[in-house]
This record gives C-alpha cells, sequence and structure tokens, in this order.
C-alpha cells in the first residue's frame, strides 16, 4: 500500500498546486470583474453604452474561452517565455492560467452585475451620483456575492487547469500523478495525488459557500 | 419653483417613435405639495423623471430652483440633483447596505465626513421613526418602514425638492397613510416642495393642495383639489373622482337597493363646510318628505371635506322638485339617479 509515494515530494507538489491555483485566482479575481466590467457597461443601454468595445471585448473573451486550456498553453509559451524567461516551474503557468480563466470569470461576473436591481443604479444617480461611485458603490457591492461564488467556481477550474499544465512541466498534483504516477506506474501516487486534489477543491468550494452566504443579506 | 415649459419626450424604439409625454406646462409653488394623476401608462413616471434629467426632454425648459436644468454640465447637474432627492414605489434601497449605510449613501456622494454622516443619519432616523433601526439591513424590514429609509436617505442632502413616484403603491391603505402622513410632515416641517405621482385619488385627496390630472402623455386638467373634485371637467377626472366617493363594493349595494327603492333616487354632493351642514333634517322640515338615507362617504382634502351621499326621496311630483329646488338653494349638488 502506497509504498511508492514519496511524502516529501507529495508535500512539495501540493505546495505548487495550492501556489499556482492561489496567485491565478487573485489575478484571475481583478481581471476578470475589470472585463466584465466593460461587459456589462458597454452593453446596450448601460453606462458607456459602446458597440464597438462591446463586440471586441466580448469577442476576445470568446475565443479565450473556447480554446482548449492544453493548446492556450502551447500557443502561449512564446508569450511566457518572454516575460519569465522559462517555461518550466509554477511560476510560468501562471500566465496562461490567468489568461485561460479570466475570460471564464469576466461572463460570471457581467451576469451577476446584469441582476443588479435597476431602480438602485437609477437612485444612485438621482442622487448626483458619478460613474465611480455607480461601479464602486453600487454595482460591485451588490452584485458581491455572485461575484464570490463566481471566483468559486473558476477557482475549482484553476485547480484543474495547474494539473493540465503539470503535463508540461509547471509542477504541482498534476505533475506528480502524470510523471511518477503514470510514466513509472504507481498507481499509488495517482491515487493519492487525485484526493489531495479532490480536498483542495472541497475546501475551496466551503469556504466560497461560506463566504457567499455571509455577504448576502437579501 | 418648479417651471416645466412645452416639455416633451418621445421615445424612439425599433424605428417607432412613442411620445411619452406631450407639450406639459406645468408651474409648482415653494412649499406645496403637488399631486399628478394619471392610469398606468400616461407617462407619469417619464414626467417626473424629466424633472431630475434621469430622461433628457425631447423638447421644452426644465426650471427648478435657480436650475435651468437643460443649461447645467454635468458636474452642475449632479450638484443640482442633491437638491432634488426622489423617492421610489420599490424603494430601490441597497441590500448590502444597513439603514444607517443606506440613508448615509447620497451623504458619500456629496462627500461628507463620516462623523457628520452618522450625526445626520441619527437624526433623520429619528424623524422618520427608525430610531434603533440603524443596523439592520433592508431585507429585515417592512414595506413601510423601508420607504422611511427611502425617506431618510431622500431627505440627507436636505433638498428643495422631493419627487415620489408611486411611493406608496407598494403598501397597504393603512401603512399608505402613515406614510403620507410622514410626507405631509416633512412638508410643513422643512417647507420642502413636494412632486407626488400616483395612480390613486385618494394619496390626492390626503395630502395635495394641487393636482394635475394626466391622460396619454398630456396633462388634460389641472387645479386646486377641492376646485377639480368639485368641478371635473374630463371624464378621465370624474372616472378618478368617481374612485373616492364610489367605493366599488357600495356601487353594486346601491344598484340592489334602486330595484327596490320606492322613492327617487338622489346624489347629494358636498364641499367644503356644507358638508358639515344639517341639510337633509332640513329639507325634511321644508318640502315635507320622507327621506331614506342609502349611503354616504366623505373624504377629506387639504382645502375642505368633500362627500357624497345617497338619498331616496319620497312624495308627489311637485314636492320632489321643490325638494330638489331647496337642495342646490343650499349650494348642494343634486343628481337625479332614478325616479320612482
Ligand atoms: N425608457 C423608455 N423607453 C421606451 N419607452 C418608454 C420608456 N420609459 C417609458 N416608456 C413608455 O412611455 C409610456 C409612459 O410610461 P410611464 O411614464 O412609465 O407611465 P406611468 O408612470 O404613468 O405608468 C409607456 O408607454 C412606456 O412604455
Ligand atoms: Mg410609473
Amino acid at each position: 500500500m502506497l509504498e511508492n509515494v514519496d511524502w516529501d515530494n507529495m508535500l512539495g507538489a501540493t505546495w505548487e498546486t495550492l501556489y499556482m491555483s492561489g496567485v491565478a485566482i487573485f489575478f484571475t479575481f481583478f481581471f476578470g470583474i475589470a472585463l466584465g466590467l466593460i461587459l456589462f457597461l458597454s452593453s446596450k443601454g448601460q453606462l458607456w453604452e459602446n458597440k464597438v468595445v462591446n463586440s471586441i471585448t466580448s469577442a476576445f473573451v470568446n475565443i479565450f474561452r473556447s480554446v482548449p486550456f492544453i493548446i492556450l498553453i502551447i500557443l502561449l509559451i512564446p508569450f511566457t517565455t518572454a516575460i519569465l524567461g522559462t517555461m518550466l516551474g509554477p511560476n510560468a503557468a501562471l500566465p496562461a492560467l490567468i489568461i485561460g480563466s479570466s475570460p471564464f470569470y469576466a461572463r460570471l461576473v457581467e451576469i451577476g452585475l446584469r441582476e443588479v436591481d435597476k431602480g438602485v443604479v437609477e437612485a444612485a444617480r438621482s442622487m448626483g451620483a458619478n460613474q465611480g461611485h455607480i461601479i464602486f458603490k453600487v454595482l460591485l457591492p451588490e452584485s458581491m456575492p455572485a461575484l464570490v461564488s463566481g471566483i468559486t467556481v473558476t477557482g475549482i477550474l484553476l485547480v484543474s487547469f495547474t494539473a493540465m499544465a503539470g503535463v508540461i512541466g509547471a509542477g504541482g498534483l498534476g505533475d506528480l500523478a502524470f510523471r511518477d504516477g503514470f510514466q513509472r506506474n504507481s498507481p499509488d501516487v495517482t491515487l493519492v495525488a487525485t484526493v489531495i486534489t479532490l480536498v483542495i477543491v472541497f475546501i475551496l468550494q466551503g469556504i466560497g459557500d461560506v463566504l457567499t452566504r455571509n455577504i448576502d443579506k437579501r | 419653483m418648479i417651471h416645466l415649459s412645452n416639455v416633451s419626450k418621445t421615445f424612439q424604439l425599433k424605428g417607432q417613435s412613442l411620445d411619452a409625454v406631450k407639450d406639459v406646462d406645468l408651474h409648482i409653488e415653494k412649499g406645496e405639495i403637488f399631486g399628478v394623476v394619471g392610469y398606468s401608462g400616461a407617462g407619469k413616471s417619464t414626467l417626473v423623471r424629466l424633472l431630475n434629467l434621469l430622461e433628457k426632454p425631447t423638447n421644452g425648459t426644465v426650471k427648478i430652483a435657480d436650475y435651468e436644468m437643460l443649461k447645467l454640465s454635468n458636474r452642475e447637474l449632479k450638484r443640482a440633483r442633491q437638491e432634488i432627492s426622489m423617492i421610489f414605489q420599490h424603494f430601490n434601497l441597497l441590500w448590502s447596505r444597513t439603514v444607517r449605510e443606506n440613508i448615509a449613501f447620497p451623504l458619500e456622494i456629496a462627500g461628507v465626513s463620516k462623523a457628520e454622516r452618522y450625526e445626520k443619519v441619527a437624526e433623520l432616523a429619528k424623524l422618520v421613526g427608525l430610531e434603533g433601526r440603524e443596523d439592520s439591513y433592508p431585507s429585515q424590514l417592512s414595506g413601510g418602514q423601508k420607504q422611511r429609509v427611502g425617506i431618510a436617505r431622500a431627505l440627507a442632502n436636505e433638498p428643495k425638492v422631493l419627487l415620489c413616484d408611486e411611493a406608496t403603491s407598494a403598501l397597504d391603505p393603512k401603512t399608505t397613510n402613515a406614510i403620507l402622513d410622514l410626507l405631509h410632515d416633512i412638508n410643513q416641517r422643512l417647507g420642502l416642495t413636494i412632486v407626488l405621482i400616483t395612480h390613486e385619488m385618494n394619496v390626492i385627496q390626503k395630502i395635495c393642495s394641487r393636482v394635475a390630472v394626466m391622460e396619454d402623455g398630456s396633462v388634460v386638467e389641472q387645479g386646486n383639489v377641492l376646485e377639480v373634485f368639485r368641478h371635473p371637467q374630463e371624464e378621465i377626472t370624474k372616472s378618478f373622482v368617481k374612485q373616492l366617493t364610489d367605493p366599488e363594493d357600495s356601487n353594486q349595494a346601491i344598484e340592489e337597493q334602486l330595484e327596490q327603492e320606492k322613492g327617487t333616487v338622489v346624489r347629494l354632493t358636498f364641499f367644503g363646510d356644507d358638508a358639515e351642514k344639517p341639510v337633509v333634517s332640513e329639507l325634511i322640515r321644508a318640502c315635507n318628505v320622507t327621506v331614506n338615507i342609502l349611503q354616504g362617504n366623505i373624504a377629506n382634502t387639504q382645502d375642505g371635506s368633500y362627500g357624497s351621499l345617497f338619498v331616496s326621496i319620497e312624495g308627489d311630483a311637485a314636492q320632489l322638485n321643490e325638494a330638489i329646488e331647496f337642495l342646490q338653494d343650499h349650494q348642494v349638488e343634486a343628481e337625479v339617479i332614478s325616479r320612482a
């Protein structure tokens, strides 16, 4: 039982997965909200209504959302090596992770913003609010439960992305399962890596659920 | 205080144009409560949104206080809006904020410091009767309490004008009365000019001094509330006035009674002080007829009472004519509904 598992390696790989997911979630949160705001505000009847901006952003989001992640990593190799100087290790996976998940999150953000009561935005306008007030004091706070549950879903997607990134040498649990588990024919390593990944996913979901429930005062 | 001249609003919808507000002239005095009544779709909400420029007029000029609204820069418009508050049918509170934070919201927008904000909130919470609920969230409040938060929020920047778009339409009759009392109280205490939009005549009757009737985008009739109640010119105005004096359920009761009545049924309408005179007992004495009271109703407006009374009068033709004349001499309007 589990005689092939090198627990030090396993722990190291777990940290790498947590690191990649954590950093990627952090940046995805900001980029996704920014993109989601542009998508929402440039759409019809909104503050910055602009067909051109909306179509371009929308096309960009759809393209990056439809490219399979494994292909995105390969497509981004020149970009990654240009900015990081290497194609290996957890940091090298970050650009692809963030670029792959931000458009997905942006759509969830856009949906969340659409749910904000129009009347509340109108009330703010009637008080003399400017665009900054409307975005930061109305739209984002009023859609916060959707933003948080959205980043939870995206975070779980990111954990699975890190496993794929492992295949091309980014490190982490996916890498370990592939190299030690599959290529050296040690199914026990694969099993343990899988269980740890599942635990990470469950914990993420749990944190997301608790947070969402606590912010939602509706 | 508010001057609208030739104001129109046309919406463009998929190539079609819709005239939501047509050529409206309104002059509203400082400190008055001005009502606008009309059925759904008449253009009331659009009209009120033209006042704070949430909607830009297609034509005409809007002047509020000293602001020539259409000539303001973006910045000036935001400043002006702080003096023209608004409350809404569905309250439009931020659910993510507590009562205190909701009331403080317009102060945040106006750049008031936190200490001053909270001092002002405490004062406003007291004014609208929400003391002790400052830390609740809107979802924990009743409809009436939510509208109180809306009112406190609207008063935070000490506005000159308060616009109310169907502010009581989502509330039950008892809560409606409480909110109307609060608005009247605020009008008296702060000298605030109030523009009140509604589809319910009893709201107008309770607190407005003047009223405009809207139909299909136009103001078809306007004047003092009692005057409009007394001599409604347009069909639509008559139907609104009827809402008040002939409650739906009693109309049927009258009709049933009409079938069985031996006498002549007359509807008497009283205004102002007349409503308090003993006209009926004098009628019986003077004309020697039998009077049977079928149904009565009285409404109090800001300028006096307005009532209607259905009676059945028994007597011969001469006596009846005499009775009707007697009533008209006493400045009571009498309308014969059915003859015996
Ligand atoms: N933003 C808008 N775009 C197009 N049509 C509108 C818009 N707002 C209102 N309308 C139309 O204008 C008319 C008047 O609406 P409204 O002012 O809301 O009436 P009320 O408040 O009296 O019920 C309606 O026919 C409505 O459909
Ligand atoms: Mg309306």
